[in-house]
């Protein structure tokens, strides 16, 4: 069992808390860099895949998990900086500045919701994204200037400063290192002082304010900032499917996204890697067991729905910390062995209080 | 500093209200109430329950908005300032149902405290710059002298959702501490606390005003501790002021007994 | 004469969506739940009378017979599941935060789906009832007779339920347990029982408005979807208010076919008709976040 002793309060502040972390996260980057080198084709493009889905759950969860503002409607902003970013290419702007205005157009959006949004509490918050989804996707049927409407939009591959990248693993990597950066800067954010502000609120809107926090101000500004992440998980994302139209950004994905950061754990950003790694490798594990399955199961076709609802209720039903949780109770189990007790993690009785008063 | 036409007024209030007024529909909730704080003191609000004491505080931290009358901090008229900027200028506050942020840590809970006087923004917050560092070390050492002086460091990492209610009251207050408050408001510190804890918060409330030199207005029904810590004492009922002056004094007042008797 | 052709048909849509925001209303009302699962409900009921009407028929009854008793029947069967569901799926989680339950409920939907494609195959499918292509004039203006039924079932739906909330002791109950769990144990409310209960009146209703929109609609797994109108309607009308949820219903039922009609003329963007039951959801939120017969209070430090 380790025991940390801990000698400065830097400690506590930094990334990673001793010797042992960094040690295995260099392990996970080695790894994670020369995984190309050692598997195939395909299964480098799904993993790009899962990096992108990180991405926008990053995005979400900053919204939902670490401000507790629940969106519905997600896919919407994928959407927007799918299309944003493939009309800044087609205009001749680099790749990299391409990405960021994508993100900051998603934003921009996003804000434009939030400022009515301020008073919206909830579930009723919760629908009104739901609203901005579906009409978001009329938008992009329709704009047909700038969205080639129901007929979509064919996607380049990236040309980075002139490096015309050519196969899946170039873009693997474009994807990797657009996941870090985005990791580090939200995890930076969130030991700092507007991380916390946005947890306070989804706590305790009343105390926040009493303790000199901008609540409307905190709002905006987490809607911009995981709009902009999810902004840009849609541009690479346009990169990927390599043809993005109104279709691909539907209720579904919204939907996939929260499931994601649920299954993966709620309020922590492991969570976002572990839901991203379920859902992306969903499609491919049912393909797989179609066949073993009776065809009265297997032929379905909703089953792929089904399935993932399937894993989700239970998840809720089980495991509502999700896989995170999960790890973390085992974890703690081999830590202290023999001594874990279920009893550790069990959280006192909630009554649920009423929300209509907040 | 807007300068004081109508003078007659002693030098030094901290705060001063105004014949606070707050009507909800047709009930007065708080009629022409009017008192002064003097820095340096601790002055408690006393009276039966509904007597409006929570809403006088309510107004001071700007939670509602006053029908009438005007709240005065150092000189200054706060009475249409926004509840966000009240923490920055010096006052804070607990609440009597407590409202920490159950999900986080004592620590968290604290450092949240020191939001007001935080001084990063979000650009340096992404990249972490060594300023930023400097500013959390900053927060966590003067975090860590309020935990030594209430002696929270058994609870500091733990969640809030799992303590018991007598240390989430201290927390609530070492919270109101992070803040670095000029005036800080306790409103029924001492509500379910046992006769060791509210000693105890006897002695912390007498350490709040001598060494750290935070003057206390404070919401209170234990009349052992009100004689204890104040210095003076206003009586209310039904939303008016009763009696004012020093403990003893308005614990005889023929008003205040028979208001707490029932006339 | 358009004009109100136009507008009996939306008020009968309406009705629809009145009827899924009650039931949708009801769980909320009495259990602060979120049941993103209601209009999913609706389609496993259709499916359910299908199925026992088609099976009447091959027994050679009639198609009078068959409606109205698979009608009851239904609502019974539909009644048996929403208590199971609440009892297997919602009831664990019970303490838990809202969100846990809208995710749940939304996950609940995805295999209501998927089990009713394996069950009754996706092929879109029609119901046949007494009302198929009848005609009803009133007053020189023709009615479906599917469309009078419809709004007629509401009608009656809505003042049984009203009348039970209002009048009847579990009705307050109900009220008492959804703001305050704990405090409602100690008054001796069996909370969770009257949760299952709430859960199968609500399926119920449910039940009842997917018997009901069958004739005008086709039957496939996905017409649940309808719901997520009817979730405008229940936002509109601000989620504790029964009588707010139907005519917020009737609203949105009113207001697609007049900017499905008139919509371009009126200079509406293109595509805006199919979503104007949301842009008009959104107007209200801004104006009145709380929606419009709310009953969110402010918390009282």
């Amino acid at each position: 069992m380790r025991n940390i002793f801990k000698t400065s309060y830097v400690q506590d502040i930094r990334l990673f808390e001793h010797g042992g972390h960094v040690f295995w996260y260099a392990l996970l980057l080695i790894g994670v860099f020369a995984a190309p080198l050692a598997v195939s084709e395909f299964f480098v493009g799904e993993m790009s895949l899962v990096f992108i889905y990180a991405v926008a759950g990053i995005g979400l969860m900053i919204l939902t998990g670490y401000t507790g503002l629940a969106s519905l409607g997600h896919a919407a902003f994928l959407g927007i900086g799918a299309y944003a970013h493939v009309y800044f290419v087609k205009l001749g702007i680099p790749f990299p500045f391409a990405l960021v205005m994508a993100g900051a157009v998603s934003a921009a959006f996003g804000i434009a919701f939030a400022l009515p949004a301020l008073r919206m509490t909830g579930i009723y918050l919760a629908i009104a994204t739901l609203a901005f989804a579906v009409i978001m996707e009329q938008v992009f049927s329709h704009w047909t200037s700038v969205t080639g409407g129901f007929r979509g939009l064919p996607v380049t591959k990236p040309n980075i400063f002139g490096w015309q990248t050519t196969t899946e693993t170039h873009l693997y990597y474009v994807c990797l290192v657009v996941l870090i950066l985005v990791t580090l800067g939200t995890r930076n954010i969130l030991r700092s002082a507007t991380g916390r502000a946005m947890m306070a609120i989804r706590d305790s809107e009343i105390s926040a304010q009493s303790m000199g926090i901008h609540i409307a101000r905190t709002k905006v500004t987490s809607f911009g900032l995981s709009t902009f992440i999810t902004g840009i998980a849609g541009a690479l994302l346009a990169h990927k499917l390599q043809f993005i139209s109104p279709e691909a950004f539907d209720l579904i994905l919204s939907i996939s996204l929260l499931l994601m950061i649920v299954v993966g754990g709620l309020g922590s950003l492991h969570g976002c890697f572990y839901g991203a790694i379920v859902v992306a490798f969903l499609p491919q594990f049912l393909a797989l067991v179609k066949d073993v399955l009776p065809p009265s199961i297997g032929q379905i076709p909703g089953l792929q729905g089904g399935v993932f609802g399937l894993v989700l209720v239970l998840f809720i039903l089980l495991e509502p910390y999700g896989i995170y949780g999960r790890w973390r109770k085992v974890r703690l189990f081999f830590e202290i062995f023999p001594l874990y007790r279920r009893a550790t993690f069990k959280r006192q009785r909630g009554y649920l209080k009423t929300e209509r008063m907040r | 500093m807007t300068p004081r036409a109508n003078g007659a007024k002693p030098k030094g209030v901290l705060l001063e209200a105004d014949k606070l007024t707050i009507q909800f529909g047709g009930l007065r909730a708080v009629d022409q109430v009017s008192f002064a704080v003097q820095p340096g003191e601790v002055y408690t609000i006393v009276g039966p329950n509904g007597a409006g004491k929570t809403t006088v505080f309510n107004l001071i931290s700007r939670i509602y908005d006053v029908s009438d009358g005007r709240i005065v901090f150092q000189g200054q008229d706060i009475t249409g300032v926004p509840p966000h900027r009240i923490a920055r200028m010096g006052i804070a506050r607990t609440f009597q149902n407590i409202e920490l942020f159950e999900h986080a840590t004592v620590l968290q809970n604290l450092l949240v405290g020191r939001h007001c006087r935080n001084r990063t923004n979000l650009l340096t917050e992404i990249f972490f710059t060594p300023g930023v560092m400097r500013q959390e070390l900053d927060h966590r050492r003067r975090v860590e002298r309020i935990i030594d002086l209430l002696e929270l460091q058994h609870y500091r990492d733990q969640i809030i959702a799992n303590l018991p209610y007598g240390v989430r009251k201290m927390v609530e207050l070492a919270r109101a501490l992070s803040t670095e408050p000029t005036l800080l408001l306790l409103d029924e510190p001492a509500s379910g606390l046992n006769i060791e804890e509210t000693d105890d918060l006897a002695n912390w409330i007498d350490d709040i005003k001598n060494d750290l030199k935070i003057t206390v207005l404070m919401i209170e029904h234990d009349m052992r501790l009100v004689s204890r810590v104040s210095d003076r004492v206003l009586a209310m009922n039904q939303g008016r002021v009763l009696a004012e002056g020093g403990p003893a004094e308005v614990q005889r007042h023929p008003d205040v007994v028979r208001a707490y008797l029932g006339a | 004469m358009e004009v109100l052709q136009l507008l009996i048909g939306g008020v009968a849509q309406g009705c629809v969506y009145g009827l899924i925001a009650l039931g949708f209303v009801l769980i909320y009302k009495a259990t602060e739940q979120v049941n993103f699962a209601q209009g999913d409900i609706l389609m496993l009921g259709a499916y359910v009378a299908l199925t026992l009407i088609v099976e009447a028929r091959a027994m050679g009854w009639s198609i009078h017979l068959a409606f109205w008793l698979a009608l009851p029947l239904t609502m019974a069967i539909m009644a048996g599941f929403g208590y199971l569901l609440d009892r297997a799926a919602l009831r664990p989680i019970i303490g838990q935060p809202q969100f846990a339950v809208v995710i749940l409920t939304i996950a609940l939907g995805f295999v209501f789906r998927a089990a009713a494609g394996a069950i009754w195959s996706t092929e879109p499918q029609t119901m046949a009832t007494p009302f198929t292509n009848q005609k009803v004039v009133l007053g020189g203006v023709v009615l479906g007779a599917e469309s009078l039924a419809i709004i007629v079932g509401t009608a009656i739906l809505s003042g049984v339920l009203f009348a039970f909330f209002r009048y009847t002791r579990i009705g307050i109950a109900m009220q008492a347990a959804s703001q305050n769990q704990l405090a409602a144990y100690y008054m001796g409310i069996p909370v969770k029982i009257i949760f299952s209960l709430i859960w199968a009146i609500s399926a119920a209703v449910a039940a009842a408005a997917g018997i009901l929109l069958a004739p005008v609609a086709t039957i496939d797994p996905n017409m649940g979807f309808i719901g997520l109108k009817a979730f405008a309607a229940a936002v509109i009308g601000g989620f504790g208010s029964l009588p707010g949820a139907v005519i917020a219903g009737l609203m949105l039922g009113a207001i697609e076919p007049f900017a499905a009609a008139y919509g371009s003329r009126a200079g509406l963007p293109k595509g805006a008709p199919e979503v104007s039951a949301y842009i008009f959801m959104l107007v209200v939120l801004i104006v009145r976040p709380q929606g419009l017969f709310a009953q969110i209070y402010k918390k009282k430090v």
